[in-house]
């Protein structure tokens, strides 16, 4: 029996206070997530269950129960209280999915301080972008990063603690630099948790758009409620299941649904700190006998792709429930995982900004094979004309994805961007930047995005960063990014350049721009593909025409070019 | 079968093998197939571009069986650079089905690949 029963019923009587009441919350309360996810489970009396089990791609198994976890996060933001660190403080976190970062996360909330968390894939100019932005204060990070850290750290004044939790005595720390071994440390049993209230900041994720920097994405603790319910009722998470999510925590999906959901029901969760392959993931499904598995479509495309034969030899049967994120999952998909799993990914739709699950296929609804499902119950959502903004209630037409603000875990703002946050309400709806249609029977179905950020595997990736990326390039005169279709990604960057006076196109000058570029900002903003022209489509006026460049690699009709430069 | 390579022409010394360093001006100069490369060179040559591509220092000591992929040094994502450079090195054409993360995941397992598809 699923803890959603049936979603109709649900749906009918919702209120938020349902989750408030399970989590004994009361408006006006204090509200501390790191709290929730450690010394809440342990009061319940779960402390001795297992709340973390990891393993890396050498085989390295570590087990930690919530009371282990409890204590870190104690001993993790006593240190850094003891810095100086306090509340509204941003503290990045810069790590691979090691343990210690789940700590800290906790660690850094329970001080009442803000958790930045950064895919640690970021190149130093990424990191650069956003530890400016936020003026961030601390980083806690792993010595292999702090090659990117040093290139950085003495044009961000505001950056004043290099936190390394796997430092060793050798090698020489520097200015700003502090060790930090958990092994070597005293665990702190009591800390004073600050009271942090719902509305609070508590988690700041950095999100792409079309033009711009990337924006800053403030949360609160009060999100908590959602995480909460939607990981129960979505993700169906139980007392005894044993539960996956492959999302790294520097993306929102790794935190709302990798830490918080999770663990402020009490679930086990396991953690694979390994690159992608499907025969390790396979086996990681198998030995620790997963129930409840989170991932990606590109993943599991990359699954469906590495072939059937190697399914053979694993016993699947512990899997009990599978949902997917990040980008609409492909029908093809759906069906496979029946063949093989002997279940269907639910897909799940959401954003950095929604900060939880908002449409979605929910356990005991029947699946439709690439439709977003419906929405959550409490949620109310609707697609907008996109010239007058008012809902559309012809069943098949297409129009902007919208909710009715102030769900629990809403966004609060753009981290100084407040006029970029107005944007995203209108006619009192918010705008998820999406496109849709609604069946008759009340099925979301995803058309596509309404702006130019590129989804790829998952991520939003801004063209306009990447194109001040190329920019930097000697060799290159300008730039222009687009999306290109992809079999396992949905899309991939690709980029139009042309190149200054003098500079002979070639691949390997291609090849060594693709480089660049992942160096400087991520392996996910790399160009997979790089075209010379002799000239970018531009206006009269001057202004780039991706839309020429997106027809042509997408193949459609490029529309109206009466505005076009002539050649 | 003829291993290839490729080496700069005339400006500097005829070498056996790449240098290294500098890879970011390749693209002003021109190519030439040059004399066999044997296995261990092969590896050699992807060894180093591995370490100077993807790993945060050069003094960092990885192997030919090392894995790449699944140790996550390199992601599904920056696997294309290094799909395109051995295109580009070897002059030759790898099957996209072919270069799949566990062929990469290691130099041994990759120079396994471009043999397969060198004339």
């Amino acid at each position: 029996m699923s803890n959603i029963g049936s979603y109709e019923e649900r749906s009918k009587k919702f209120d938020w206070s349902l989750a408030e009441n399970e989590l004994e919350y009361s408006a006006g309360d204090i509200i501390n997530i790191g709290w929730y996810c450690s010394d809440r489970i342990c009061q319940k009396g779960k402390g001795e269950k297992i709340a973390l089990q990891y393993e890396d791609f050498c085989g390295v198994e570590k087990k930690f129960t919530f009371n282990d976890v409890r204590l870190a996060g104690n001993t993790i933001g006593t240190f850094l209280n003891n810095l100086g660190l306090r509340d509204g403080d941003r503290i990045c976190l810069f790590m691979d999915r090691i343990p210690e970062l789940y700590f800290s996360f906790l660690g850094i909330l329970k001080i009442g301080a803000i958790v930045q968390p950064l895919f640690s894939a970021f190149g130093d100019e990424s990191l650069f972008i956003r530890l400016e932005d936020a003026q961030t204060r601390a980083i806690v990070t792993q010595r292999k990063y702090l090659y990117k850290i040093r290139k950085i750290s003495n044009k961000l004044p505001f950056l004043e603690f290099v936190i390394i939790v796997d430092h060793i005595e050798k090698k020489n720390l520097e200015s700003k630099e502090f060790a930090l071994s958990l092994e070597e440390t005293s665990s702190v049993n009591d800390m004073k948790v600050f009271p942090t209230r719902a509305d609070s900041p508590s988690v700041l994720h950095y999100t792409s758009g079309t033009t711009g920097q990337p924006k800053g994405v403030k949360h609160v603790h009060y999100s908590l409620i959602s995480q909460y319910i939607t990981a129960k009722w979505v993700l169906d998470l139980q007392e005894d299941d044993i539960y996956w999510c492959t999302a790294d925590p520097g993306w929102v999906t790794g935190t709302s649904y990798g830490i918080i959901g999770p663990w402020s029901l009490g679930i086990t969760q396991c953690i694979l700190d390994a690159g992608f392959s499907a025969q390790a993931w396979y086996k990681f499904i198998e030995k620790y006998r997963i129930t409840v598995w989170y991932t990606a479509p590109t993943a599991i495309r990359s699954l469906m792709k590495a072939g059937e034969e190697i399914t053979k030899s694993i016993d699947f049967s512990s899997l009990r429930h599978l949902a997917s994120v990040g980008e609409p999952l492909n029908p093809e998909a759906v069906i496979w995982s029946e063949r093989i799993f002997g279940k269907p990914f639910h897909d799940t739709y959401w954003q950095t900004e929604t900060g939880s699950i908002m449409i979605s296929n929910f356990p005991g609804m029947k699946v439709k094979p690439g439709s977003m499902g419906k929405p959550f119950p409490g949620i109310t959502a609707v697609v907008l004309d996109s010239k007058t903004f008012e809902p559309i209630h012809e069943p098949g037409k297409i129009g902007l994805i919208a909710f009715k603000p102030d769900w629990p875990s809403m966004m609060q703002t753009y981290w100084n961007n407040q006029e970029k946050y107005q944007e995203k309400f209108i006619n009192g709806w918010y705008l998820s930047g999406d496109k849709a249609y609604i069946e008759e029977n009340g099925y979301y179905w995803f058309v596509g995005r309404d702006d130019d950020v590129i989804n790829t595997g998952g991520h939003l990736i801004s063209p306009f960063e990447v194109e001040s990326a190329l920019l930097e390039h000697p060799a290159v005169g300008e730039s222009a990014v687009v999306s290109k279709p992809d079999e396992v990604n949905m899309e991939v960057v690709k980029a139009f350049i042309t190149l200054k006076p003098g500079i002979i196109p070639s691949s390997d000058l291609a090849l060594e721009i693709m480089n660049f570029v992942r160096k400087k900002l991520s392996s996910l903003a790399m160009p997979q593909e790089i075209e010379f022209m002799d000239n970018l489509p531009r206006t009269r006026s001057g202004k780039l025409m991706r839309r020429l460049l997106h027809a042509k690699v997408w193949g459609e009709e490029i529309g109206d070019i009466s505005t076009l430069e002539d050649d | 079968m003829q291993k290839y390579g490729v080496k700069k022409l005339a400006i500097f010394p005829p070498l056996k093998m790449i240098e290294l360093n500098d890879l970011s001006h390749l693209h002003n100069y021109k190519y030439q197939i040059m004399e066999k490369l044997n296995l261990e060179e092969m590896k050699e040559l992807v060894l180093r571009y591995v370490i100077k591509e993807y790993m945060e220092s050069e003094d960092t000591e990885i192997t030919y069986d090392t894995p790449l992929i699944s140790s996550g040094y390199v992601d599904s994502f920056a696997m294309v650079s290094l799909y395109v450079f051995l295109e580009n090195k070897f002059k030759i054409r790898i099957p996209s089905s072919k270069a799949t993360p566990e062929a990469f995941d290691s130099v041994d397992k990759i120079v396994a690949l471009v043999n397969q598809y060198i004339e």
